[in-house]
């Protein structure tokens, strides 16, 4: 009963969806007022519509409807319920849904925190959000209905993936949704503004925000993702540069490109067709991702349930949206017509050098993963991977950490190169001295990795340079600063972790000692162990460090019944300065002999810790008060145009 | 509006279009099935140095025998999946198994192999991809089956598994025998 009236509850989302997209652009064009304002209502509607449908579908999973296609699936009687919980969006369908449900709660939150926009923009901008909702509510409902049932119903269900049994997997996908699905928010704004013809600093402002609230969401899944490759898949790796993985890096990319052109079109009359043009490539590039991810055309380690007919569907929606908005751009590109004149030599051109960088690495990345697809389109076959993706990647951060503190430094419409290079010659000195110590300190680094220490000195230095001379430091300032600070660490951190890891393969007895880079990993032998729904043998390790004990880490093998493959759970001790990272491989012999495999990543953390860095920064900017100053007059001016 | 103007307005839109008549064409074709358009062909020239022991290995060298050709890299997330599939089809020792070491470091294949293992007969080593390219790899894992003539027979585009062990390559094995 409870499933049929989810199906219910998500038909009628979906109309209200529809009602969305037509009402208040109907009220637009016949200048009707009244029906203009419908799109607030319809708005909040929609997201109770959703939120409904997506609690009963959780629902379902924690009463254990197995008479429920996709319950039984991804569910079975042992499994504990915080993971029945989460098992909710552990594959596609409920994924879907919640895509969906965050969907109308970004439409829900725009209608509600835009008092300050006049009620034909807003109604723009919601109708948009609500075709963006009606589309994928449909691809929901008539593609991958998380509502079937199965008759007769089977006795129990099939078990989630164990890989996905897992505090990492009930965290990242919301997480990383609130990202993709965000980012048609600015899509939304640039849109409607291309209806209306013209864009104005105001709306620019009003969208940074939202812009940046969407983007710090993305990092945070994004190393919310890369965490949890690292300790669930047991190799200690932390980013592949797989086709999904890309699929998300790519939108956050673009994204980066559109908080640092926002920066100038807010302020000042330029770059107004190229802000919108990168609003609609962010929101464009999500959605090719789901594409990507659900379709089946490129083969994945994630190895998601792939379905031609649903690629057909994802790849007509990319079409509409995407297709209409570039389509919409051709028509009015050339009214966005900026008037500023700025000098080459200005931080305008710095900034758009910037967008270029950004935009220019995403299109690598997307060619690196539509490479398999273009020459099979021309009859031939050639492949990447990482090599390609990391010397790329690598090539062209180089220049975008040399310009950084540069920019930061230059003054709008025009400056001098010579003015800022001066004021940066002590941080770069610095950062030389600083990096000459830590190739001393490290015992030698590699080129790539003795630049990309340099690079993080350097940006960190100088920003700290740059503070100082600050008069005034707004939330903008500083989360701008905090964010380039997460870069600094981040780009340490991986100099580090790809450059001086260390680890060791080797067959262990009980109560055998390994040295490995000064500490001692004792084994103390395995001991099998059933734990909630699975199977487990746990190994025991004691580390000690100059007779000191560091930690004792226990990793396992663990046997999921139902599903019957094993599966390694590594140990980690987790450290400011480095992970110790110990996972068990298979019994040797019986003696108690184990394949044991032992890392230590140096600094592993703070390429975690750089990302969440930026994510803060990006947040703490979008609090910055004159985004909020701004609206209250716009809000006094709306209701005094109102009374007049 | 003049020309210049026009052309800039459409290009995001012609960029679009042609990346989804693209994606189009790659739907519904599951890319583990394409056929090689080296099937039934000779193995493609080539001269590269052996992993194991740096003598040069080439094309005709390795005729007179079957063999299965794994193409397969340390950064490769999947070989080390398969791996357990191809050590113990070599211990089988029903036709030797050659490895393909694919835009790789050799420092880092043989820490790979110590740590995995080593099941390969020879490696031929191709640093620069030069090989996977005549070979048409489409990236690691793949799996090549190529007769005694030196006439690759099958491919198999990523991992190796039971099912296409058994369903592919086996009996084409017994076919070419």
């Amino acid at each position: 009963m409870l499933a049929e009236i989810g199906q219910y509850t998500l038909a009628f989302g979906m109309m209200v969806s529809l009602l969305l997209s037509l009402c208040p652009l109907y009220g637009y064009y016949t200048k009707n007022e009244k029906i203009m304002q419908t799109a607030r209502p319809l708005a909040y509607l929609q997201l109770i519509f959703m939120l409904v449908s997506f609690l009963i579908l959780v629902t379902l999973f924690i009463i254990q409807d197995f008479s429920v296609t996709y319950v039984w699936q991804n569910s079975n009687s042992i499994l504990p319920i915080r993971y029945r919980v989460s098992a909710t969006w552990g594959a596609h369908e409920g994924s879907m849904l919640l895509w969906l449900t965050i969907q109308a709660l970004w439409t829900g939150l725009v209608a509600f925190y835009s008092k300050s926009l006049s009620s034909d923009k807003i109604a723009r901008v919601l109708a948009i959000l609500g075709m963006v909702s009606l589309g994928f509510a449909a691809f929901v409902f008539f593609m991958s209905n998380p509502f079937l049932r199965t008759i007769p119903m089977p006795f129990d269900g099939n078990d989630l993936n164990p890989l996905l049994q897992d505090f990492g997997l009930i965290v990242h996908p919301p997480i990383l949704y609130m990202g993709y699905v965000g980012l048609s928010v600015p899509f939304a704004i640039s849109i409607a503004a291309l209806l209306g013809g013209n864009i104005d600093e105001n709306w620019i402002r009003w969208t940074r925000p939202w812009t940046n609230a969407a983007w710090a969401c993305l990092t945070l899944g994004i190393v919310l993702g890369s965490w949890w490759a690292y300790y669930e898949l047991g190799w200690g790796g932390w980013w592949f540069w797989d086709p999904v993985e890309n699929a998300s890096f790519l939108p956050w990319l673009a994204a980066v490109g559109l908080i640092h052109v926002q920066a100038v079109s807010e302020r000042r009359n330029a770059f107004r067709g190229w802000t919108v043009l990168l609003a609609i490539i962010a929101f464009s590039l999500s959605v090719l991702g789901t594409f990507l991810v659900r379709s089946g055309v490129l083969t994945s380690v994630h190895a998601f349930a792939s379905d031609p007919s649903r690629g057909v569907f994802v790849l007509s929606l990319l079409a509409i949206y995407a297709g209409g908005a570039f389509f919409l751009y051709a028509l009015r590109a050339n009214k966005l017509k900026s008037q500023t004149e700025f000098e080459l030599s200005s931080r305008e051109t710095l900034l758009l050098v910037n967008s270029i960088i950004f935009i220019t690495v995403c299109f690598m990345v997307l060619l690196g993963t539509l490479f398999p697809l273009i020459f099979e389109a021309m009859g031939k076959k050639i492949s990447v991977g990482p090599p390609y993706f990391g010397s790329m990647f690598f090539m062209m951060m180089v220049p975008m950490a040399i310009f950084l503190p540069i920019g930061v430094l230059y003054k709008w419409r025009k400056d001098k190169m010579k003015r800022v290079i001066k004021l940066l010659i002590p941080a770069f000195v610095i950062a030389l001295v600083l990096t000459a110590i830590s190739y001393w300190f490290f015992g030698g680094l590699n080129l790539k990795a003795t630049l990309g220490v340099f690079a993080a000195f350097w940006l960190l230095i100088s920003g700290f340079n740059s503070i100082r001379q600050q008069k005034t430091l707004t939330r903008g300032l500083w989360g701008m600063q905090l964010a380039h600070f997460g870069v600094a660490v981040f780009l340490f951190g991986v100099s580090m972790t790809e450059h001086t890891d260390f680890e060791i393969d080797a067959l262990m007895h009980p109560n055998e000692v390994k040295i490995v880079k000064g500490y001692s990993v004792e084994f103390k032998g395995v001991e099998n162990k059933q734990i909630e729904n699975y199977n487990a043998f746990i190994g025991h390790f004691v580390v000690t460090q100059d007779g000191q004990q560091v930690a004792t880490m226990n990793p396992q093998k663990r046997i999921y019944p139902r599903q019957g493959n094993p599966m390694t759970e590594a140990a980690i001790d987790a450290g400011f300065t480095r992970d110790l990272y110990i996972s068990l491989g298979e019994q040797i012999n019986d003696k108690g002999g184990w394949a044991v495999r032992v890392y230590i990543k140096p600094f592993i953390r703070w390429m975690w810790g750089g990302g969440i860095l930026m994510m803060l920064g990006g947040l703490l900017a979008s609090t910055d008060k004159r985004f909020f100053r701004h609206a209250k007059r716009l809000k006094q001016q709306n209701i005094e145009n109102y009374l007049a | 509006m003049n020309k210049k103007n026009i052309i800039k307005a459409l290009l995001p839109l012609i960029i679009f279009l042609s990346l989804v008549i693209l994606l189009y064409n790659g739907l519904g074709k599951n890319t583990r099935l394409l056929p090689s358009a080296l099937i039934n062909k000779p193995v493609p020239e080539f001269s590269v140095p052996s992993l194991m022991n740096g003598q040069t290995i080439n094309n005709d060298s390795l005729i007179g025998q079957m063999y299965l050709l794994n193409v397969w890299a340390s950064w490769c997330p999947n070989c080390r999946v398969e791996h357990p599939m191809i050590t113990e089809f070599a211990r089988q020792k029903i036709i030797p198994v050659y490895g393909l070491n694919y835009k790789d470091e050799n420092a880092a294949a043989n820490q790979w192999l110590n740590q995995f293992g080593n099941p390969y007969k020879d490696i031929l080593v191709d640093i620069e991809g030069l090989v996977g390219i005549d070979f048409g790899v489409y990236g690691a894992p793949e799996t090549f089956l190529i007769d005694a003539k030196g006439i690759i027979r099958h491919k198999i585009v990523g991992e190796l598994n039971p099912q296409n062990l058994k369903n592919e390559i086996l009996p084409l094995i017994e076919k070419y025998k």
